[in-house]
């Protein structure tokens, strides 16, 4: 009996000891509040090893819809902001919760849609004519409906194009809620159309009889801004070690290391910290 | 089909390989379900154990509580615990939120009342077979209470086995409260949700056979120690 | 710590009445037998004298004090054995007792001796047949030195070879000076092992007398159709 507890305690110390072990206690860190897309697009996995190397810092990057990852940043339980939704993020800074917004990079929206294209706008140049022949074929499109980015960037078309879509929807608009991956994964499923990044479309592996139909325009053009959460409303916040990292990713190193990412020879993100208006 | 036959290939591969990255998802996975439910069990056991053989005001309602917590949903408990060791929130000082800590906090609320609930009613049974006669030989309530621990400890070790089982496959709470941060809080099941949702079938796939093996390996055992349990 | 006097004692569950105003005095000296038909009273009546049930009304009480209790011990017609050895089982009730650890061991591997189970000592206690079961149950209440043991029942799920054992341990431990309070329902164990006969029916104690008498010529109408096994089941 004395025997057994003895043994439960042991176990208990093992585990405890097993805990403290590992490097994630005792390192240097930030976190990085971001978006699924960016994090599935896989440049997060080729971009931070290099600058763990360089600096030590473990950079720990907590993927969200842009929506939640300003909310988590808001919250306190992130040093650092790197999203792709400007308005959001002057927002953010106006309310006081960050600092600056830097712009660091952009990659691009594509129309994605079945070859069998039922509303006819293979090869067009202009996004928002493509959008209102969607609209008149009915044909089925698939939005992300999670107050990402890409969903903010959907719903900004459709207002440039002329469509009150939260009106005018028909069955044809499924508005499904999830993450760039899992919108695609239906697209794919039901030959539907769809609004995507460029980086997560170039690494996603399951695309059916899908295609890009639509490219090019300007208004298709996904900015990302890298921001340091405010440390004077939140005190914890790493500001040294944030800044360090922001510091790096605008610089030319970092910036040449995002213009190296590259699947399957073809580059995802366009760096341009360069460009002050961005 | 073609394109899962690959996949399936893939998966073999990187499990025979021991590739780094599965390792190390598949012992974090393990590390964390098996530190909550040992503090579980160190926690739920005795409370199981007292509630068995107390006898109080509000007996009933806190076993038809406890009973009802076994179907917490864990997107549920990850939300609250999120909530709860958020910056903004009471436990934020800590500073535990995205690492295996919190996602041992959620995934111990989550297994705690399995342990005690079923644990209670183990118990309860014996109590009812041992009460005369522990009386009868002198035994107090907490004397007769860890008697009954030990004398039960085939089905409580069983109880264990199905709280680690729980832990080990749920993911709605440790990817809300762990952030599901590549090489710090990713698991077998967050691990498997994401490469899902990317489309990279090859490393969901092989998580999923080897979280497949561990469940089947914890039924095992849980069979093996009933089989033992018969002849002592 | 005897005499055990009950003095007009009720027990009654959700308004049913099973033990219905029992008098008696148990004293030291003769083997006591509760006899009776199933249904009469004589588990309760056993258990609340062993202490395992309270009076609804009435007052049990060990030489004058409420709870002057006592060294008593009790065997159950099912023996309730703890899942780890025979040996452990009877080491369980004499640390339970405050006996230190060294004397444990040694008196419970006397005890097991005595019943003939050492060569069983260290088998789980659980698996050992009924009548090994038994017998390592009354090994446990005897090594605790009890001055009364309460039976109840103990040979009635025992083969007759099983239950001649017990009695002839029952004998042993009387022979050691404790006081053998049982109940049966079976007239020849009664006849075999009792001195003196309390004979419950319907919760009321109907007759007491010595055994001899008892058998012999019973004073109640009740007591002569049991015996003459003419008595109703109810």
């Amino acid at each position: 009996m004395a025997l057994k507890r003895m043994n439960t305690i042991q176990v208990i110390l093992l585990m405890l000891a097993m805990y403290t072990a590992p490097a994630s206690w005792a390192q240097n860190f930030i976190t990085v509040a971001s978006t699924t897309s960016t994090e599935q697009s896989g440049l997060f996995k080729h971009l931070l090893p290099a600058y763990e190397k360089k600096t030590g810092v473990q950079v720990r990057v907590v993927a969200l819809g842009t929506g939640q990852a300003l909310d988590m940043a808001r919250r306190g339980d992130a040093d650092v902001v790197f999203v792709h939704a400007r308005s959001a993020e002057e927002k953010f800074i106006a309310e006081g919760y960050g600092v600056k917004r830097l712009p660091v990079m952009y990659n691009d929206f594509v129309l994605i849609g079945p070859k069998s294209d039922p509303a006819k706008i293979a090869g067009g140049k202009d996004i928002l004519d493509a959008l209102r022949k969607v609209k008149a074929a009915e044909a089925p499109f698939v939005s992300r409906g999670d107050r990402s980015g890409t969903h903010m960037a959907e719903l900004d078309l459709w207002k440039l194009a002329g469509v009150d879509i939260a009106a005018d929807k028909g069955p044809w608009y499924r508005d499904t809620g999830q993450g760039m991956g899992p919108a695609l994964n239906t697209a794919s499923s039901m030959n539907g159309y769809i609004l995507a990044d460029r980086g997560t479309w170039i690494s996603f592996k399951n695309r059916g009889d899908l295609t890009i139909l639509v490219e090019g325009d300007k208004r298709l053009f996904n900015q990302y801004g890298v921001i340091l959460v405010n440390p004077e409303k939140h005190g914890h916040v790493k500001k040294e070690l944030g800044q360090a990292f922001i510091d790096w990713v605008v610089s030319p190193d970092g910036q040449k290391a995002i213009a190296d990412y590259k699947i399957g020879g073809e580059q995802l993100f366009f760096p341009n910290a360069n460009d002050k208006g961005a | 089909m073609n394109e899962i036959s690959l996949a399936f290939g893939e998966a073999g591969r990187l499990i025979v390989e021991l590739d780094a990255t599965l390792a190390g998802i598949v012992a974090l996975s393990i590390r964390v379900s098996l530190t909550a439910v040992v503090i579980a069990s160190m926690l739920g056991l005795p409370l199981g154990a007292a509630i068995a053989v107390g006898r109080f005001p509000g007996r009933q309602a806190l076993i038809v509580v406890l009973n009802a917590l076994m179907g917490l949903p864990p997107v549920v408990v990850g939300l609250f615990v999120y909530l709860m060791l958020s910056r903004a929130g009471p436990l934020g000082q800590f500073g535990i939120l995205f690492t295996p800590a919190a996602m041992v906090v959620a995934q111990t609320i989550l297994i705690l009342p399995i342990v005690a609930a079923l644990s209670r009613q183990v118990i309860e049974d014996a109590w009812q077979e041992y009460r005369e006669q522990l009386r009868s030989l002198g035994a107090g309530p907490l004397t007769s209470a860890v008697t009954l621990l030990w004398d039960t400890r085939f089905s409580l070790v069983t109880i264990v086995l199905a709280g680690f089982g729980r832990a080990a496959a749920e993911v709605g709470a440790v990817i809300i409260v762990g952030g599901n941060i590549d090489g710090v809080t990713r698991v077998m099941t967050t691990a498997i949700a994401l490469e899902t949702s990317k489309g990279d079938l090859p490393l969901a796939l092989g998580l999923g056979v080897i979280l497949l093996s561990l469940v089947l390996a914890l039924n095992a055992a849980a069979y093996w120690v009933k089989e033992a349990a018969q002849r002592r | 710590m005897l005499p055990l006097v009950l003095d007009q004692v009720f027990f009654a569950i959700n308004g049913r009445i099973i033990i219905d105003g029992v008098s008696a005095e148990i004293v030291t000296g003769p083997r006591t037998i509760i006899l009776g038909p199933n249904g009469a009273g004589k588990s309760v009546l056993m258990r609340l004298c062993h202490g395992l049930l309270a009076p609804t009304s009435g007052a049990i009480s060990w030489r004058g004090a409420a709870n002057g209790r006592g060294r008593q011990a009790m065997v159950f017609q099912r023996p309730v054995m703890l899942r780890r050895s025979a040996l452990a089982n009877v080491v369980y009730g004499l640390k339970l007792a405050g006996v230190s650890t060294r004397e444990r061991e040694l008196r419970a591997r006397d005890v097991l001796e005595a019943v003939g189970l050492a060569n069983i000592a260290d088998r789980p206690a659980r698996v050992l047949s009924g009548g090994e079961q038994q017998r390592l149950a009354l090994a446990r209440a005897w090594a605790l030195g009890p001055e009364v043991l309460f039976l109840d029942e103990p040979t009635a799920n025992l083969d007759p070879s099983a239950a001649r054992d017990v009695e002839t341990l029952i004998g042993q431990i009387r022979a050691g000076g404790t006081k053998i309070v049982m109940t049966t329902h079976n007239l020849g164990q009664a006849k075999r092992l009792g001195d003196e006969i309390l004979f419950l029916s319907q919760g009321r104690l109907v007759e007491r007398a010595p055994a001899d008498q008892f058998f012999k010529k019973p004073a109640s109408a009740e007591a002569d159709a049991f015996i003459r096994g003419e008595l109703p089941w109810h």
